[in-house]
Protein backbone atom coordinates (compact mmCIF):
# COMPACT_ATOMS: atom_id res chain seq x y z
CA UNK A 1 0.00 0.00 0.00
CA UNK A 2 3.22 2.09 0.66
CA UNK A 3 3.90 2.09 -3.17
CA UNK A 4 0.37 2.80 -4.22
CA UNK A 5 0.57 5.72 -1.75
CA UNK A 6 4.09 7.06 -3.30
CA UNK A 7 2.68 6.68 -7.14
CA UNK A 8 -0.71 8.47 -6.15
CA UNK A 9 1.43 11.20 -5.02
CA UNK A 10 3.71 11.22 -7.57
CA UNK A 11 0.59 10.98 -10.13
CA UNK A 12 -0.59 14.24 -8.52
CA UNK A 13 2.35 16.38 -8.76
CA UNK A 14 2.36 15.86 -12.43
CA UNK A 15 -0.15 18.32 -13.75
CA UNK A 16 -2.53 16.80 -17.18
CA UNK A 17 -1.23 19.59 -19.50
CA UNK A 18 1.96 18.29 -19.25
CA UNK A 19 0.15 15.22 -20.46
CA UNK A 20 -1.21 17.07 -23.10
CA UNK A 21 2.05 18.19 -24.48
CA UNK A 22 3.53 15.12 -24.36
CA UNK A 23 0.74 13.40 -26.44
CA UNK A 24 1.24 16.04 -28.83
CA UNK A 25 5.09 16.14 -29.07
CA UNK A 26 5.06 11.98 -29.75
CA UNK A 27 2.29 12.41 -32.08
CA UNK A 28 4.34 15.21 -34.01
CA UNK A 29 7.28 13.11 -33.55
CA UNK A 30 5.68 9.92 -35.21
CA UNK A 31 4.86 12.03 -38.24
CA UNK A 32 8.33 13.55 -38.61
CA UNK A 33 9.32 10.17 -38.55
CA UNK A 34 7.36 9.16 -41.55
CA UNK A 35 8.42 12.08 -43.50
CA UNK A 36 11.86 11.43 -42.93
CA UNK A 37 11.93 7.87 -43.47
CA UNK A 38 11.87 6.55 -39.99
CA UNK A 39 9.13 4.50 -40.23
CA UNK A 40 10.02 2.47 -42.99
CA UNK A 41 9.13 1.81 -46.84
CA UNK A 42 5.43 2.61 -46.28
CA UNK A 43 5.24 5.50 -44.33
CA UNK A 44 1.56 5.63 -44.70
CA UNK A 45 0.56 2.46 -43.74
CA UNK A 46 2.77 2.10 -40.37
CA UNK A 47 1.46 5.85 -39.42
CA UNK A 48 -2.11 5.45 -39.79
CA UNK A 49 -1.11 1.53 -37.86
CA UNK A 50 0.97 3.77 -34.97
CA UNK A 51 -1.91 6.48 -34.63
CA UNK A 52 -4.71 3.81 -34.29
CA UNK A 53 -2.83 1.51 -32.71
CA UNK A 54 -1.80 4.36 -29.58
CA UNK A 55 -5.11 5.75 -29.70
CA UNK A 56 -6.40 2.18 -29.16
CA UNK A 57 -4.27 2.03 -26.11
CA UNK A 58 -4.99 5.39 -24.44
CA UNK A 59 -8.13 4.30 -24.86
CA UNK A 60 -7.70 0.95 -22.71
CA UNK A 61 -5.68 3.03 -20.20
CA UNK A 62 -8.63 5.14 -19.81
CA UNK A 63 -11.00 2.51 -19.70
CA UNK A 64 -8.20 1.07 -16.57
CA UNK A 65 -8.49 4.27 -14.11
CA UNK A 66 -11.79 2.74 -12.28
CA UNK A 67 -10.89 -0.69 -11.74
CA UNK A 68 -6.94 0.71 -10.67
CA UNK A 69 -9.11 2.71 -8.15
CA UNK A 70 -10.99 0.51 -7.22
CA UNK A 71 -9.01 -2.56 -7.20
CA UNK A 72 -5.89 -1.21 -5.96
CA UNK A 73 -6.16 2.29 -4.91
CA UNK A 74 -4.40 3.38 -7.56
CA UNK A 75 -5.60 6.79 -8.35
CA UNK A 76 -5.21 8.29 -12.28
CA UNK A 77 -8.20 10.39 -12.18
CA UNK A 78 -6.28 13.51 -12.69
CA UNK A 79 -5.20 12.36 -15.69
CA UNK A 80 -8.22 10.99 -17.15
CA UNK A 81 -9.54 13.54 -19.26
CA UNK A 82 -6.02 14.23 -20.62
CA UNK A 83 -5.81 10.24 -21.81
CA UNK A 84 -8.98 10.48 -23.19
CA UNK A 85 -8.76 13.89 -24.85
CA UNK A 86 -5.44 12.16 -25.88
CA UNK A 87 -6.82 8.72 -27.35
CA UNK A 88 -9.90 11.00 -29.41
CA UNK A 89 -6.89 13.27 -30.94
CA UNK A 90 -4.78 10.22 -31.85
CA UNK A 91 -7.96 8.65 -33.32
CA UNK A 92 -8.77 11.30 -34.69
CA UNK A 93 -5.28 11.37 -36.74
CA UNK A 94 -5.53 7.37 -37.25
CA UNK A 95 -8.66 8.70 -39.21
CA UNK A 96 -7.41 11.76 -41.26
CA UNK A 97 -3.75 9.46 -42.47
CA UNK A 98 -6.21 6.80 -43.74
CA UNK A 99 -8.81 9.09 -45.49
CA UNK A 100 -6.17 11.23 -46.72
CA UNK A 101 -2.77 10.10 -47.43
CA UNK A 102 -4.06 6.34 -48.04
CA UNK A 103 -7.29 5.85 -49.10
CA UNK A 104 -7.40 9.52 -51.37
CA UNK A 105 -10.30 9.90 -52.99
CA UNK A 106 -13.65 10.82 -51.40
CA UNK A 107 -16.05 8.38 -53.21
CA UNK A 108 -13.31 5.71 -52.47
CA UNK A 109 -13.49 6.79 -48.44
CA UNK A 110 -17.57 6.50 -48.98
CA UNK A 111 -16.96 3.01 -50.80
CA UNK A 112 -14.66 1.70 -47.69
CA UNK A 113 -16.80 2.75 -45.03
CA UNK A 114 -20.47 1.64 -46.29
CA UNK A 115 -18.62 -1.67 -47.87
CA UNK A 116 -16.12 -2.77 -45.71
CA UNK A 117 -17.57 -4.22 -41.96
CA UNK A 118 -13.93 -3.43 -40.43
CA UNK A 119 -13.95 0.07 -41.62
CA UNK A 120 -17.78 0.54 -41.00
CA UNK A 121 -16.97 -0.23 -37.43
CA UNK A 122 -13.94 1.46 -36.98
CA UNK A 123 -15.76 4.46 -38.10
CA UNK A 124 -18.83 3.94 -35.75
CA UNK A 125 -16.56 3.63 -33.05
CA UNK A 126 -14.91 7.04 -34.02
CA UNK A 127 -18.56 8.83 -34.10
CA UNK A 128 -19.40 7.71 -30.94
CA UNK A 129 -16.32 9.16 -29.74
CA UNK A 130 -16.74 12.60 -31.04
CA UNK A 131 -19.63 13.76 -28.46
CA UNK A 132 -16.91 12.45 -25.50
CA UNK A 133 -14.44 14.54 -27.53
CA UNK A 134 -16.20 17.80 -27.68
CA UNK A 135 -17.84 17.65 -23.93
CA UNK A 136 -14.65 16.68 -22.35
CA UNK A 137 -14.51 20.35 -20.37
CA UNK A 138 -15.96 21.91 -17.42
CA UNK A 139 -18.17 23.33 -19.01
CA UNK A 140 -20.08 20.96 -20.69
CA UNK A 141 -19.99 18.73 -17.35
CA UNK A 142 -21.26 21.58 -15.52
CA UNK A 143 -23.72 22.34 -18.63
CA UNK A 144 -24.96 18.83 -18.78
CA UNK A 145 -25.10 17.94 -15.00
CA UNK A 146 -22.96 15.17 -13.77
CA UNK A 147 -25.40 12.60 -14.07
CA UNK A 148 -25.87 13.11 -17.99
CA UNK A 149 -22.89 13.87 -19.07
CA UNK A 150 -21.21 10.58 -16.98
CA UNK A 151 -24.46 8.77 -18.82
CA UNK A 152 -22.89 10.02 -21.88
CA UNK A 153 -19.22 8.95 -21.64
CA UNK A 154 -20.29 5.62 -21.27
CA UNK A 155 -20.34 5.12 -24.81
CA UNK A 156 -16.91 4.77 -24.49
CA UNK A 157 -17.92 1.65 -23.80
CA UNK A 158 -19.29 0.39 -27.05
CA UNK A 159 -16.46 2.23 -28.86
CA UNK A 160 -13.79 0.13 -27.41
CA UNK A 161 -15.25 -2.83 -28.33
CA UNK A 162 -16.18 -1.41 -32.00
CA UNK A 163 -12.08 -0.48 -31.60
CA UNK A 164 -10.99 -4.01 -30.67
CA UNK A 165 -13.37 -5.45 -33.67
CA UNK A 166 -11.68 -3.33 -36.07
CA UNK A 167 -8.98 -4.56 -35.14
CA UNK A 168 -9.17 -8.30 -35.10
CA UNK A 169 -11.03 -8.20 -38.43
CA UNK A 170 -8.43 -6.15 -40.61
CA UNK A 171 -5.60 -8.64 -39.28
CA UNK A 172 -4.82 -11.13 -42.30
CA UNK A 173 -4.44 -14.29 -40.97
CA UNK A 174 -4.84 -15.77 -37.86
CA UNK A 175 -2.59 -13.07 -35.43
CA UNK A 176 -2.60 -12.70 -31.82
CA UNK A 177 -1.65 -9.16 -30.96
CA UNK A 178 -5.19 -8.13 -31.72
CA UNK A 179 -6.53 -11.01 -29.97
CA UNK A 180 -4.94 -9.70 -26.71
CA UNK A 181 -6.28 -6.36 -27.19
CA UNK A 182 -9.75 -7.95 -27.42
CA UNK A 183 -9.56 -10.00 -24.32
CA UNK A 184 -8.03 -6.87 -22.32
CA UNK A 185 -10.92 -4.83 -23.59
CA UNK A 186 -13.60 -7.53 -22.54
CA UNK A 187 -12.04 -7.54 -19.15
CA UNK A 188 -11.76 -3.67 -18.57
CA UNK A 189 -15.62 -3.83 -19.85
CA UNK A 190 -16.54 -6.35 -17.84
CA UNK A 191 -15.51 -4.78 -14.46
CA UNK A 192 -18.21 -2.51 -15.77
CA UNK A 193 -20.87 -5.09 -14.74
CA UNK A 194 -22.81 -4.59 -12.07
CA UNK A 195 -21.04 -7.75 -9.92
CA UNK A 196 -20.16 -7.65 -5.94
CA UNK A 197 -17.39 -5.35 -5.44
CA UNK A 198 -14.13 -6.95 -4.13
CA UNK A 199 -13.35 -4.32 -2.17
CA UNK A 200 -15.19 -1.54 -0.91
CA UNK A 201 -15.20 1.97 -2.57
CA UNK A 202 -11.86 3.62 -1.46
CA UNK A 203 -13.52 6.94 0.67
CA UNK A 204 -12.66 10.11 -1.31
CA UNK A 205 -9.78 12.41 -0.10
CA UNK B 1 8.45 -25.31 -76.36
CA UNK B 2 6.25 -22.36 -75.40
CA UNK B 3 7.22 -19.54 -76.90
CA UNK B 4 9.83 -17.43 -74.82
CA UNK B 5 8.88 -14.17 -73.60
CA UNK B 6 10.86 -11.24 -73.90
CA UNK B 7 10.51 -8.12 -72.24
CA UNK B 8 11.19 -4.53 -73.64
CA UNK B 9 12.57 -3.37 -71.02
CA UNK B 10 17.05 -4.02 -70.37
CA UNK B 11 19.29 -3.01 -67.74
CA UNK B 12 19.61 0.06 -69.82
CA UNK B 13 16.15 0.75 -68.45
CA UNK B 14 17.32 0.32 -64.86
CA UNK B 15 17.33 3.90 -63.67
CA UNK B 16 21.23 4.08 -62.18
CA UNK B 17 21.74 3.95 -58.38
CA UNK B 18 22.86 7.99 -58.09
CA UNK B 19 19.31 9.10 -60.02
CA UNK B 20 17.54 6.62 -57.41
CA UNK B 21 18.96 8.81 -54.36
CA UNK B 22 17.50 11.58 -56.71
CA UNK B 23 14.49 10.23 -56.58
CA UNK B 24 14.52 9.74 -53.20
CA UNK B 25 15.00 13.73 -52.88
CA UNK B 26 12.74 14.22 -55.16
CA UNK B 27 10.33 12.69 -53.09
CA UNK B 28 11.40 14.26 -49.73
CA UNK B 29 11.22 17.61 -51.10
CA UNK B 30 7.57 17.39 -51.96
CA UNK B 31 6.82 15.95 -48.83
CA UNK B 32 8.04 19.34 -47.28
CA UNK B 33 5.37 20.90 -48.90
CA UNK B 34 2.54 19.68 -47.03
CA UNK B 35 -0.65 18.51 -49.04
CA UNK B 36 1.28 19.21 -52.60
CA UNK B 37 0.26 15.49 -53.28
CA UNK B 38 -3.35 15.90 -52.74
CA UNK B 39 -3.10 18.99 -55.16
CA UNK B 40 -2.39 17.14 -57.86
CA UNK B 41 1.01 17.75 -58.03
CA UNK B 42 1.73 14.11 -57.06
CA UNK B 43 4.90 11.98 -58.12
CA UNK B 44 2.73 10.19 -60.85
CA UNK B 45 2.19 13.67 -62.55
CA UNK B 46 5.79 14.43 -61.76
CA UNK B 47 7.62 11.82 -63.30
CA UNK B 48 5.08 10.34 -65.69
CA UNK B 49 3.00 7.69 -64.77
CA UNK B 50 4.63 5.40 -62.78
CA UNK B 51 3.02 2.28 -64.28
CA UNK B 52 4.78 2.56 -67.15
CA UNK B 53 8.10 4.31 -65.90
CA UNK B 54 8.61 0.70 -64.27
CA UNK B 55 11.12 1.91 -62.50
CA UNK B 56 12.63 -1.05 -60.39
CA UNK B 57 12.21 -0.03 -56.36
CA UNK B 58 15.48 0.08 -54.99
CA UNK B 59 17.43 -3.02 -53.03
CA UNK B 60 16.76 -1.61 -49.44
CA UNK B 61 13.18 -1.61 -50.58
CA UNK B 62 12.87 -4.90 -51.89
CA UNK B 63 15.10 -6.39 -49.36
CA UNK B 64 13.26 -4.31 -46.41
CA UNK B 65 9.65 -4.71 -46.82
CA UNK B 66 8.10 -8.18 -46.99
CA UNK B 67 5.64 -10.26 -46.30
CA UNK B 68 7.28 -13.70 -45.03
CA UNK B 69 4.60 -14.69 -42.37
CA UNK B 70 7.23 -17.44 -41.78
CA UNK B 71 9.56 -14.98 -40.25
CA UNK B 72 6.83 -12.61 -38.71
CA UNK B 73 3.79 -10.72 -39.80
CA UNK B 74 5.33 -7.39 -39.38
CA UNK B 75 6.62 -5.70 -43.16
CA UNK B 76 10.50 -5.69 -41.15
CA UNK B 77 10.86 -9.20 -39.97
CA UNK B 78 11.62 -11.16 -42.49
CA UNK B 79 14.52 -8.60 -43.23
CA UNK B 80 15.18 -8.98 -39.34
CA UNK B 81 14.75 -13.21 -38.91
CA UNK B 82 15.32 -14.53 -42.82
CA UNK B 83 18.98 -14.70 -41.86
CA UNK B 84 18.21 -18.04 -39.16
CA UNK B 85 17.29 -20.18 -42.75
CA UNK B 86 19.75 -22.20 -43.93
CA UNK B 87 19.47 -22.25 -47.52
CA UNK B 88 23.14 -24.48 -47.90
CA UNK B 89 22.42 -27.17 -48.89
CA UNK B 90 18.66 -26.98 -50.96
CA UNK B 91 16.91 -29.51 -52.98
CA UNK B 92 13.50 -29.20 -54.13
CA UNK B 93 11.40 -32.35 -54.20
CA UNK B 94 9.73 -32.91 -57.34
CA UNK B 95 7.21 -35.31 -57.55
CA UNK B 96 3.33 -36.91 -58.74
CA UNK B 97 2.92 -36.21 -62.71
CA UNK B 98 6.35 -36.74 -64.25
CA UNK B 99 8.73 -38.64 -65.46
CA UNK B 100 11.88 -38.15 -63.50
CA UNK B 101 11.04 -37.93 -59.94
CA UNK B 102 13.00 -36.86 -57.33
CA UNK B 103 15.07 -34.98 -55.10
CA UNK B 104 16.73 -32.30 -57.36
CA UNK B 105 19.67 -30.41 -55.69
CA UNK B 106 19.41 -26.67 -56.38
CA UNK B 107 22.79 -26.83 -58.33
CA UNK B 108 20.83 -29.75 -60.04
CA UNK B 109 18.45 -27.21 -61.11
CA UNK B 110 20.41 -24.11 -61.49
CA UNK B 111 22.92 -25.89 -64.09
CA UNK B 112 20.92 -27.07 -66.79
CA UNK B 113 18.95 -23.65 -67.44
CA UNK B 114 19.56 -20.33 -68.30
CA UNK B 115 19.22 -17.35 -65.97
CA UNK B 116 17.80 -13.78 -66.96
CA UNK B 117 16.96 -10.50 -65.95
CA UNK B 118 13.27 -10.38 -65.53
CA UNK B 119 11.68 -6.51 -64.72
CA UNK B 120 8.69 -7.10 -63.25
CA UNK B 121 5.69 -5.35 -61.35
CA UNK B 122 4.86 -6.91 -58.20
CA UNK B 123 1.13 -6.06 -57.03
CA UNK B 124 0.39 -6.98 -53.23
CA UNK B 125 -3.35 -8.34 -52.43
CA UNK B 126 -2.59 -5.09 -49.70
CA UNK B 127 -2.63 -3.02 -52.30
CA UNK B 128 0.95 -1.82 -52.69
CA UNK B 129 3.22 -2.54 -55.11
CA UNK B 130 6.93 -2.68 -56.21
CA UNK B 131 8.76 -3.04 -59.57
CA UNK B 132 11.49 -5.57 -58.99
CA UNK B 133 14.33 -6.30 -61.40
CA UNK B 134 14.45 -10.48 -60.75
CA UNK B 135 17.03 -12.86 -62.09
CA UNK B 136 15.65 -16.76 -62.80
CA UNK B 137 14.31 -19.22 -65.59
CA UNK B 138 11.22 -19.87 -66.61
CA UNK B 139 9.55 -22.24 -64.57
CA UNK B 140 8.65 -24.50 -68.25
CA UNK B 141 12.42 -25.04 -68.47
CA UNK B 142 12.26 -27.16 -65.28
CA UNK B 143 8.84 -28.65 -65.94
CA UNK B 144 10.15 -29.70 -69.26
CA UNK B 145 13.41 -31.06 -67.74
CA UNK B 146 11.37 -33.43 -65.34
CA UNK B 147 8.92 -34.14 -68.28
CA UNK B 148 5.40 -33.71 -67.22
CA UNK B 149 3.15 -36.36 -67.36
CA UNK B 150 -0.28 -36.71 -69.52
CA UNK B 151 -2.79 -36.29 -66.88
CA UNK B 152 -1.12 -33.25 -64.92
CA UNK B 153 -3.27 -30.15 -64.77
CA UNK B 154 -2.13 -28.31 -62.09
CA UNK B 155 1.40 -27.31 -60.25
CA UNK B 156 1.90 -27.46 -56.25
CA UNK B 157 4.32 -25.61 -54.33
CA UNK B 158 5.40 -25.72 -50.95
CA UNK B 159 7.29 -23.72 -48.80
CA UNK B 160 9.93 -24.74 -46.62
CA UNK B 161 8.85 -24.99 -42.73
CA UNK B 162 11.80 -25.35 -40.01
CA UNK B 163 9.90 -24.30 -36.92
CA UNK B 164 13.51 -24.16 -35.37
CA UNK B 165 14.74 -21.62 -38.21
CA UNK B 166 11.26 -19.97 -38.77
CA UNK B 167 9.98 -18.61 -35.63
CA UNK B 168 6.62 -17.01 -37.38
CA UNK B 169 5.72 -20.86 -37.81
CA UNK B 170 4.78 -20.74 -33.78
CA UNK B 171 1.75 -18.74 -34.34
CA UNK B 172 -1.24 -20.34 -36.52
CA UNK B 173 -1.70 -17.41 -38.93
CA UNK B 174 -2.18 -19.89 -41.47
CA UNK B 175 -2.46 -23.77 -42.20
CA UNK B 176 1.50 -24.27 -42.39
CA UNK B 177 3.85 -25.16 -44.24
CA UNK B 178 2.91 -22.23 -46.57
CA UNK B 179 1.61 -23.75 -50.19
CA UNK B 180 0.48 -22.63 -53.80
CA UNK B 181 -0.81 -23.59 -56.90
CA UNK B 182 -1.04 -23.11 -60.63
CA UNK B 183 -2.63 -24.33 -63.31
CA UNK B 184 -0.42 -25.73 -65.47
CA UNK B 185 -1.09 -23.64 -68.26
CA UNK B 186 0.17 -21.16 -65.66
CA UNK B 187 2.76 -22.39 -64.77
CA UNK B 188 4.15 -22.93 -68.26
CA UNK B 189 3.43 -19.39 -69.30
CA UNK B 190 6.90 -17.97 -70.41
CA UNK B 191 6.09 -15.03 -68.09
CA UNK B 192 6.36 -17.45 -64.99
CA UNK B 193 9.42 -17.43 -63.72
CA UNK B 194 12.00 -19.27 -60.65
CA UNK B 195 13.83 -16.03 -59.44
CA UNK B 196 17.44 -17.20 -58.01
CA UNK B 197 18.31 -13.66 -57.42
CA UNK B 198 17.40 -9.93 -57.90
CA UNK B 199 19.66 -7.13 -58.89
CA UNK B 200 21.68 -9.54 -60.18
CA UNK B 201 22.76 -10.66 -56.37
CA UNK B 202 21.64 -13.60 -54.86
CA UNK B 203 18.05 -13.31 -53.91
CA UNK B 204 18.17 -12.89 -50.13
CA UNK B 205 16.00 -15.04 -47.14
CA UNK B 206 13.87 -12.22 -46.76
CA UNK B 207 12.79 -12.69 -50.47
CA UNK B 208 12.64 -16.60 -50.67
CA UNK B 209 16.06 -17.39 -51.14
CA UNK B 210 17.39 -19.82 -52.57
CA UNK B 211 14.87 -19.61 -55.17
CA UNK B 212 11.07 -19.00 -54.99
CA UNK B 213 8.25 -19.01 -58.16
CA UNK B 214 7.40 -15.18 -59.26
CA UNK B 215 4.16 -14.65 -61.46
CA UNK B 216 4.11 -11.22 -62.28
CA UNK B 217 -0.03 -11.44 -63.16
CA UNK B 218 -1.05 -12.66 -59.60
CA UNK B 219 -1.19 -11.41 -56.15
CA UNK B 220 2.06 -11.39 -54.67
CA UNK B 221 0.97 -14.39 -52.07
CA UNK B 222 0.99 -16.46 -55.36
CA UNK B 223 4.54 -16.19 -55.87
CA UNK B 224 5.86 -18.62 -53.06
CA UNK B 225 9.33 -18.67 -51.48
CA UNK B 226 11.70 -20.66 -50.84
CA UNK B 227 10.07 -24.13 -52.54
CA UNK B 228 11.30 -27.47 -51.11
CA UNK B 229 8.24 -28.89 -53.39
CA UNK B 230 6.83 -28.95 -56.22
CA UNK B 231 4.17 -31.78 -57.45
CA UNK B 232 2.42 -32.49 -60.72
CA UNK B 233 -0.73 -33.33 -59.86
CA UNK B 234 -4.37 -33.69 -61.68
CA UNK B 235 -6.70 -31.74 -59.05
CA UNK B 236 -7.13 -28.18 -57.82
CA UNK B 237 -4.33 -28.25 -55.11
CA UNK B 238 -5.15 -26.88 -51.39
CA UNK B 239 -3.32 -23.35 -51.36
CA UNK B 240 -2.62 -21.71 -47.95
CA UNK B 241 -4.24 -18.45 -48.18
CA UNK B 242 -7.51 -19.83 -50.32
CA UNK B 243 -8.00 -22.24 -47.36
CA UNK B 244 -7.86 -19.35 -44.79
CA UNK B 245 -10.63 -17.68 -46.54
CA UNK B 246 -11.51 -18.84 -49.73
CA UNK B 247 -14.06 -15.46 -50.47
CA UNK B 248 -10.82 -13.22 -50.23
CA UNK B 249 -8.06 -15.60 -51.47
CA UNK B 250 -9.35 -17.16 -54.78
CA UNK B 251 -7.30 -20.13 -56.37
CA UNK B 252 -6.46 -17.97 -59.52
CA UNK B 253 -5.69 -14.74 -57.26
CA UNK B 254 -5.46 -12.75 -60.75
CA UNK B 255 -5.10 -8.81 -60.39
CA UNK B 256 -7.91 -7.55 -61.04
CA UNK B 257 -8.99 -4.42 -60.26
CA UNK B 258 -12.76 -5.15 -61.08
CA UNK B 259 -12.63 -7.68 -58.14
CA UNK B 260 -12.77 -6.07 -54.48
CA UNK B 261 -11.34 -7.81 -52.08
CA UNK B 262 -14.18 -8.02 -49.12
CA UNK B 263 -12.45 -6.17 -46.90
CA UNK B 264 -10.38 -4.00 -49.44
CA UNK B 265 -10.92 -2.24 -53.15
CA UNK B 266 -8.57 -3.30 -55.36
CA UNK B 267 -8.63 -0.74 -58.06
CA UNK B 268 -5.69 1.54 -56.82
CA UNK B 269 -2.40 0.89 -55.34
CA UNK B 270 0.45 2.63 -54.05
CA UNK B 271 4.18 2.20 -55.16
CA UNK B 272 6.64 1.35 -52.20
CA UNK B 273 9.04 4.30 -52.24
CA UNK B 274 7.11 7.26 -52.94
CA UNK B 275 7.20 8.68 -49.34
CA UNK B 276 4.29 9.45 -47.15
CA UNK B 277 2.27 11.84 -49.57
CA UNK B 278 3.12 8.92 -52.38
CA UNK B 279 -0.38 8.94 -54.71
CA UNK B 280 -2.44 6.47 -55.48
CA UNK B 281 -2.74 5.38 -58.87
CA UNK B 282 -4.94 2.59 -60.63
CA UNK B 283 -4.37 -0.98 -60.99
CA UNK B 284 -3.98 -2.78 -64.23
CA UNK B 285 -6.02 -5.60 -65.18
CA UNK B 286 -3.45 -8.57 -64.53
CA UNK B 287 -1.12 -5.91 -63.09
CA UNK B 288 -0.57 -4.92 -66.81
CA UNK B 289 0.14 -7.93 -68.18
CA UNK B 290 -3.15 -8.61 -69.57
CA UNK B 291 -1.82 -8.72 -73.70
CA UNK B 292 0.72 -11.67 -72.46
CA UNK B 293 -2.08 -13.62 -70.08
CA UNK B 294 -5.11 -12.68 -71.21
CA UNK B 295 -5.64 -15.90 -73.89
CA UNK B 296 -4.96 -18.34 -70.67
CA UNK B 297 -8.61 -16.93 -69.26
CA UNK B 298 -10.82 -17.27 -72.55
CA UNK B 299 -14.35 -17.01 -71.77
CA UNK B 300 -13.92 -17.39 -67.36
CA UNK B 301 -15.69 -15.48 -65.49
CA UNK B 302 -12.91 -13.70 -63.45
CA UNK B 303 -15.32 -12.22 -60.86
CA UNK B 304 -16.48 -15.81 -59.80
CA UNK B 305 -12.97 -17.34 -60.34
CA UNK B 306 -11.27 -14.70 -58.61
Amino acid sequence: MQLVQTINTGIRRIPSWLLYIVGAAYGGWLFFLALTGGLGFDPIEALEHRYGKIAFQLLLVGLAVTPLRQYLGLNLMSWRRAIGVLAFFFLLAHFTVWAVLDVQRLDAIWADIVKRPYVTIGMAGFLLLIPLGLTSNNLSVRKMGAAAWRRLHKLVYPAALLGALHWVWLAKGFQIEPLIYMAITLCLLATRLNMPRLRPQPRRA
Amino acid sequence: MARRYTSKLTWDDVTPEHLYLNRRQIMAGMGGVLGAGLLGAGAAQAQGDPRLALIPNEWDEITGYNNFYEFGTGKDDPARNAHMMTTEPWSIEIDGLVDNPGTYSLEDILSEVEIEERIYRLRCVERWSMVVPWNGFELADLLNRVGVQEGARYVAFETLARPEEMPGLRVPVIDWPYREGLRLDEAMHPLTIMATGIYGRDIPNQNGAPIRLVVPWKYGYKSIKSIVRISLVEEQPVTAWNTYAPNEYGFYSNVNPERDHPRWSQAEERRIGGGLFSRNFPTLMFNGYEEEVASLYEGMDLIEFH
